[in-house]
């Protein structure tokens, strides 16, 4: 069987050659590393954006002329300008705020991807808030609910309909773009598999399975969000 | 004012090799950007078409490309373009985006088919109009309405990551401000830098997205509300 295998030459040569896949499987640790800190800078990011969409969301959706506008110019920076020169303004803009304080990359990330998907997350909040129409407020109150009680059993359970996927949606791209550390050496999956790669000329196989991790963490959301999509469409 | 007039930044803004940097890797990252566009809108239609067909293996291998590819990062593909097959820094921007943007836009160009009622289909062929015709008279024109937004905002999303051919040292916009904050490395100079490149970036993404909004205002401005 060693023989066939020398005999084949692309197995032994090559970008995908099976010594570059040994030496792979034999520093996976290095990536698993990478995979919690893509998690961690995606679930702490997460929470930042749903955070800052929700506010955000509201504002633009109120009736005060002067909240709206901060809030679509919110809006309008960050969904026009790249993740990341946002990314590399808070790399270099952070340590000027806080002159000897000590900032992890890792928190770089995090306001980065939170603040960015921030701003299309409140898009999805503004649509759901105004998918739903002032009449059922107003027919809620006037039935005896309290304004909590209206929000709580009227008026959130449908936008929720209508958000839920789009927000799913928001949730892949922003596991991906969690990626963007990798270029301010944030020790996330993509850095850790481009060091790794890059140290041994290794690409082939370590973008592959890069790849491959990135895939199984976004394509359970994404299934997730086209069946909620389906849902809400029945509904 | 003397204090302000010699102070680093206005040192750097009285440097002409700031606009020469800045002006070459715009003119990249708009044609990175234009090539990629052109190219996965119409990858993106034939893998889009495919998917719609329904036809067996064709809509299988649609499906399974718009899955895969979508749930990759993009920075991944660019590199993958560059440092497996081996492309170019340019092509290999101009590749990674393209295999990026084509499997959203296809996923776009379904969900407006889809968009429109099976009825409407079936009312037009009864009318006498042929497959052909009924797509362009019955199905598109509706279909084509619901794609332009989120297209469009797919086409500022590829200026937008073309940023990410830094990383493979392209020589676009991004990569030249990198390269520029390197001679004017002060923070209040790295800083002014990024604002310049961050309004550059905004002035054009933004000039799309309004001539976008304004266009679909009036592609759907007496449509009603049949098929939408």
């Amino acid at each position: 069987m060693t023989e066939l295998f020398e005999r084949i030459g692309f197995l032994q040569q090559g970008p995908f050659s099976v010594p570059r896949w040994e030496a792979l499987f034999a520093n996976m640790d290095l990536l698993w590393d990478g995979v919690l800190v893509t998690l961690l800078v995606a679930s702490l990011g997460l929470v930042l954006a749903l955070a800052l969409g929700t506010v955000i969301g509201v504002m633009s959706a109120s009736h005060s002329k002067v909240l709206r506008g901060l809030a679509r110019a919110y809006v309008e920076f960050y969904q026009n300008t790249p993740l990341l020169i946002q990314v590399f303004m808070i790399f270099n803009a952070l340590p000027i705020l806080f002159t000897g304080m000590f900032i992890p990359v890792i928190v770089i990330g995090i306001l980065g991807v939170g603040m960015y998907h921030g701003a299309y997350i409140a898009e999805v909040v503004r649509a759901g808030i105004q998918s739903i129409g002032r009449g059922q407020l107003e027919a809620a109150l006037s039935q005896g609910f309290s304004y909590v009680g209206a929000m709580r059993h009227i008026i959130i359970p449908q936008a929720m309909r209508v958000v839920l996927p789009p927000l799913t949606n928001q949730a892949v791209s922003l596991i991906k773009n969690t990626s963007v550390l990798a270029v301010i050496a944030g020790g996330d999956l993509m850095y850790a598999g481009d060091a790794f790669a890059g140290r041994y000329g290794h690409y082939g196989p370590t973008y592959v399975v890069v790849g491959l991790l990135y895939f199984v963490m976004c394509f359970p959301l994404a299934r997730l969000a086209r069946k909620l999509e389906l849902r809400a469409k029945e509904a | 004012m003397d204090a302000l007039l010699n102070s680093p930044v206005m040192e750097m803004l009285s440097d002409p090799v700031l606009y020469i940097g800045l002006g070459n890797g715009l003119l990249l990252t708009l044609e990175v950007a234009a090539i990629s566009i052109v190219l996965s809108s119409l990858f993106g239609t034939v893998i889009g078409a495919m998917r719609y067909s329904g036809f067996p293996v064709v809509s299988h291998i649609a499906a399974t490309y718009i899955e895969v590819i979508r749930n990759l990062p993009q920075i991944l593909l660019i590199l993958v373009s560059y440092f497996v097959l081996g492309l170019p820094g340019k092509w290999a921007a101009v590749i990674g985006l393209t295999i990026y943007t084509t499997a959203i836009i296809a996923e776009v160009i379904r969900g407006g088919l889809n968009s429109v009622p099976v009825g409407q289909w079936e009312a037009a062929r009864s009318q006498g109009f042929s497959f052909l015709q009924s797509m362009w008279y019955i199905v598109l024109p509706p279909a084509v309405v619901k794609m332009i937004p989120p297209i469009v905002s797919q086409f500022v999303t590829v200026i937008k990551d073309s940023s990410f051919a830094m990383v493979i040292g392209a020589g676009e916009l991004m990569f030249k401000g990198q390269i520029l904050a390197g001679k004017y490395w002060r923070p209040s100079q790295i800083i002014t830098i990024y604002v310049i490149i961050s309004l550059t970036y905004f002035a054009i993404n933004f000039a799309i997205s309004t001539v976008a909004r304004r266009l679909q205002k009036k592609l759907s401005a007496g449509r009603g509300s049949i098929g939408n």
